[in-house]
């Protein structure tokens, strides 16, 4: 390695663009940081030596150089921004409508939106944010990012180390803010340095060189808050296993305990109760609203309970429960229980519980209600002993009735639309009357029949709760990301790394100041400390490239 | 709500809106340079526009803990509250800045913007709506107000760039530059264009109603739409609208379909005569001034740091950054975990957030770099607050997500 001798002593690594000790520039290497043409010296990373400036020659090198580019991260921001932006000109796949006539992408996009919607929808935008190059995307801005803070966080860290408070002449001049002062006691500079020592500035002194210093951390802050983000994005790409993420749905049904799917079947679930609530419209406080709005929805709650099969329990034999919890699942109120989550996501009130059903004479024009049955959907009895020595038998149950081909089937067997043949025995009869009764039908084959069912009381019907099953070990690693990003930019951004040097130069006094950011404050610090000196105030020789 | 509470409320929006309008006078008085000699004279123009804007925010607090006193829940529910603090969010930005810069020509610039996000705001219904249930979180709260308050600190670096651009741009030719900074201007006039038909058609008490049917999960709703300027748009022809009040103008055209948020043709219309009325007042400016107005405004700004206005711009940012990524992204996201089981779902909003933040990214990246102050980053700044425009305008009245709850 061709190390770099510096005029001070100092030995500076390959490719240092400024001495770390003293800041001289390096001759030769003044074209890393463009400041050849330039009054002022870029000072960005205190010209040290960073790889992807130095090496350029193996293919190693090449990648780490384009990589450590601030201009490609921005292209590759650029390119992310302009991707999401364009998933949302049309709704994702997982956001076309329930009410879709169809759903299928490969209709639904050209159905609604023509040719741009084909378009759309070949190009594969539809699923834009799982599409492989848009990951690539976010992979490469990870990539990117690692890389970039490598590069210049670690010879900063050592140039920031080394400085030394005797600075080079050309240095000097070349900052931002500079100014020569003449005839300066020492007692005048003194008074300098306790005001920047009042205003917390640290300061090192050697021979009479004077570096004040504050808010060095700040410059870390970038680096900090691309460790968060490098966090996120492992997060992120792990959510993508199994292992740690588990996603499921459930539909469970009022009275109903069934196995929480997900869960290796150690956990059961039972909806005790649903109840869906809705705003008072005479509440005097949303009339207004509610007017226009119609319902408007106020809560969802799920009774539940979570049962865990017993270890001991004998193969084979029916589990054995042990309850976990019992609480009340609510939107914005989700439920945990042993490292799983569950989520009130929605619900269904297509269902029928009880159904109610009066015998009458067929012929009565009264309806004289001889007796009533109650059918239990869930458990449905087949005979039903009435009074007068009347029967009814169930022969026939369709929970969810649909005709196909001709013929009556049931196409769940969940209560949805419920179907029935019936035959009434009269007394002391075996020769039932058949009858056909569903939702809105009452059908007597024959035509001949004494006897009559007839639906007088509405049917009572149940809450299906839509609940979601989550477990999620990558939240943490999130949080963590997250936390470690805010830290990161409020300390890039609410503090800032200011210097100033005072250099004793042939009878006079070089003040110089450099900042990170906010070049208004370090003028105010150093207006502050000069006040009551004969010290000329620095100059801002910058001059804003447009 | 009590009558006298109602009116209390609204009292005190108007007397803060009232105290805006007189700070940005005073404000505006301190780039007049008519008598040279009286600088100090200036500064206290300064102090007394600064003193108004701090009562002004006062009055605005108080209304907004009226308002959530009367509703039990922090007003930040519906899109009038959320825009409503969004212009609130505004003004404390600018006096944050005041504060560090004492730069009186911010004031002239962000006040008026202010004033026009509250007018903006009152294109929805002010009404206090009930919650649903995935709105009944604090977090919502939490989340809605950091995110206005960076978006108010956001846009105080669009006014700074504003104030740049005016400032430095050559007006002596036409080209892309003064092209686009007159569409900066002729967007301002739109706003003022709104204000004048929708207060004058309110004074005259126009209203004119439809019935329509709207699909809401899958069931078919039959839906009033209120509106309260002439329809010259009515609602989309697909949800069969029909007129309740008689003796109106009939609708020129319905809404197009694909504008899907909520009470879209209503807002359309707002738009539609936002250009009207707007877009003839611009043309009278340019007949009286004979100039572009933004080169009407240059010679006022002759007298400003624009190095410091530039400082300004990025600084707002810098500050801004992190309490937009705070609120809009990792509050969001607590909130959507919880409501929604899903931290992140790719919600066009979400997108929209994820957007505006990319872009204040690349923003800062580009900072670092030589060749990116001055009016490129003015420009970016601009283009930053366009985005957060849109994401409230054009995301509300076009995209419907989970976050439609207007
Ligand atoms: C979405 C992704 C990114 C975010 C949110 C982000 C955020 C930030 C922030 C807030 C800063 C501080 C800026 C300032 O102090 O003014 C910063 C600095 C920086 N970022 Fe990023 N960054 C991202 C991606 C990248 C990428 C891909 C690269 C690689 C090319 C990169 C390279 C840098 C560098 C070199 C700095 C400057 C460090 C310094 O000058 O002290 N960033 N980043």
């Amino acid at each position: 390695m061709d190390k770099i001798k510096c005029e001070c002593g100092h030995i500076n690594p390959e490719g240092t663009v400024l001495c770390e000790a003293c800041g001289k520039p390096v001759e030769g290497n003044q074209h890393i940081e463009g400041n050849d043409n330039q009054k002022l010296l870029n000072m960005r990373y205190d010209g040290s030596a960073r790889r992807s400036q130095t090496y350029n020659r193996r293919i190693v090198d090449k990648v780490w150089t384009f990589f450590s580019s601030v201009k490609v991260g921005i292209w590759l921001i650029v390119i992310a921004l302009l991707a999401s932006g364009i998933g949302t000109i049309f709704p994702q796949a997982m956001y076309i409508p329930a009410d879709a006539p169809n759903r299928d992408p490969a209709v639904f996009y050209e159905d609604y939106y023509g040719i741009a919607g084909k378009i759309y929808y070949q190009l594969g935008f539809h699923e834009m944010y799982s599409s492989w190059w848009y990951l690539i995307v976010i992979a490469l801005i990870g990539i990117s990012l690692v890389i970039c803070s490598l590069d210049r966080f670690i010879p900063l860290r050592r140039a920031l180390k080394m400085q030394k408070p005797k600075r080079h002449n050309t240095f000097l001049t070349r900052q931002r803010l500079y100014s020569k002062s003449e005839n300066i006691s020492e007692e005048e500079k003194q008074k300098v340095v306790e005001s920047l020592k009042n205003q917390r500035y640290k300061i090192v002194e050697e021979d009479g060189h004077v570096l004040a210093e504050k808010g060095r951390f700040s410059r870390w802050g970038p680096y900090v808050n691309h460790i968060g983000l490098i966090i996120i994005l492992l997060a992120a790409l792990l959510r993508m296993t199994p292992l740690l993420y588990l996603d499921d749905y459930v539909w469970v049904r009022e009275g109903e305990e069934i196995i929480i799917p997900g869960t290796d079947n150690e956990y059961y679930i039972e909806n005790k109760k649903f109840t869906l609530e809705v705003y008072d419209k005479d509440d005097p406080r949303f009339k207004d609203a509610l007017e226009k709005a119609g319902e408007v929805h106020k809560g969802y709650t799920t009774e539940v309970k979570i049962s865990k099969v017993k270890e001991d329990a004998v193969v084979g034999a029916a589990d054995e429960l042990e309850v976990v919890k019992t609480d009340k699942l609510m939107m914005n109120h989700p439920v945990k229980f042993d490292g799983y989550t569950l989520y009130q996501s929605g619900y269904q009130e297509n269902e029928f519980k009880t159904m109610y059903f009066d015998v009458v004479k067929a012929n009565d024009e009264n309806q004289e209600v001889i007796d009533s049955i109650e059918v239990d959907l869930r458990n449905p009895e087949e005979t039903y002993e009435l009074a007068d020595g009347l029967r009814v038998q169930m022969e026939q149950f369709y929970p969810d009735y649909a005709l196909e081909d001709g013929q009556p089937i049931t196409k769940t067997k969940y209560p949805r639309n419920p179907a029935f043949v019936f035959s009434v025995f009269p007394p002391e009869s075996d020769e039932g009357e058949l009858s056909f009764l569903g939702i809105g039908q009452n059908i007597d084959p024959t035509g001949e029949n004494e006897y009559q069912l007839v639906m007088n009381k509405m049917p009572e019907t149940l809450y299906v709760s839509g609940i979601t099953v989550r477990r999620d070990y990558t939240i943490p690693l999130f949080i963590i990301g997250a936390a470690i990003f805010m830290i990161g930019v409020t300390q890039g951004m609410y503090w800032q790394h200011r210097r100033i040097w005072l250099n004793p130069n042939k009878g006079n006094l070089l003040m110089a100041a450099h900042t990170n950011k906010n070049w208004f404050g370090i003028k105010k610090d150093l207006e502050k400390a000069i006040e009551g000196t004969s010290i000329t105030m620095v100059e801002d020789q910058q001059e804003i490239d447009k | 709500m009590s009558n006298l509470m109602s009116t209390s409320i609204t009292t005190f929006y108007v007397i803060s809106i009232v105290l805006y309008l007189i700070a940005t006078l005073f404000f505006g008085a301190t780039v007049r340079d008519k008598n040279v000699e009286s600088k100090a004279k200036k500064r206290n123009y300064g102090k007394i526009g600064i003193t108004f804007t701090i009562i002004g925010l006062v009055t605005h607090i108080v209304y907004f803990i009226l308002r959530w006193i009367a509703s039990g829940h922090a007003p930040v529910s519906n899109m009038f509250e959320f825009v409503t603090f969004l212009g609130m969010s505004i003004v404390f930005a600018f006096i944050i800045l005041y504060f560090i810069y004492k730069l009186d020509i911010l004031g002239l610039f962000a006040l008026p913007i202010a004033l026009m996000i509250l007018a903006y705001a009152s294109m929805f219904p002010t009404d206090i709506s009930p919650l649903v249930p995935s709105l009944q979180s604090p977090w919502l709260y939490i989340h809605v107000t950091t995110v206005s308050l960076a978006q108010g600190i956001l846009a105080i670096s669009f006014v700074a760039g504003l104030i740049y651009l005016i400032a430095t741009i050559d007006q002596t030719v036409r080209n892309k530059k003064t092209i686009w900074l007159e569409i900066i201007m002729f967007s301002i006039f739109l706003v003022f264009g709104f204000v004048i038909a929708s207060s004058t058609f309110s004074l005259t008490n126009y209203e004119v109603e439809f019935e329509y049917i709207e699909n809401i999960q899958g069931q078919e709703q039959v839906l009033v739409a209120e509106y309260h300027m002439p329809p010259i748009a009515g609602v989309q022809k697909e949800k069969m609208p029909e007129v309740l009040t008689e003796g109106r103008m009939d609708p020129l055209f319905s809404t197009p379909s694909w504008m899907q948020g909520a009470d879209s043709g209503r807002k359309f219309n707002s738009v539609i005569w936002s250009f009207v009325v707007g877009g003839a007042l611009y043309l009278v400016a340019r007949l009286i001034l004979r100039k572009r107005v933004s080169a009407w405004i240059q010679p006022f700004l002759r007298n400003v740091n624009t190095d410091l206005v530039d400082e300004v711009t990025y600084r707002a940012v810098a500050i801004g950054f992190p309490v937009f990524t705070l609120g809009g992204l990792i509050f969001a996201s607590i909130w959507a975990q919880i409501a929604w089981d899903r931290f992140w779902g790719w919600d066009p909003k979400e997108v929209w957030a994820l957007i505006t933040w990319f872009f204040y990214a690349a923003y800062l990246h580009l900072r670092l770099s030589r060749g990116w102050h001055g009016e490129k980053s003015a420009w970016l700044a601009v283009i930053g607050f366009v985005i957060i425009m849109f994401n409230i305008i054009v995301v509300n009245l076009v995209l419907a997500g989970l976050h439609s709850y207007a």
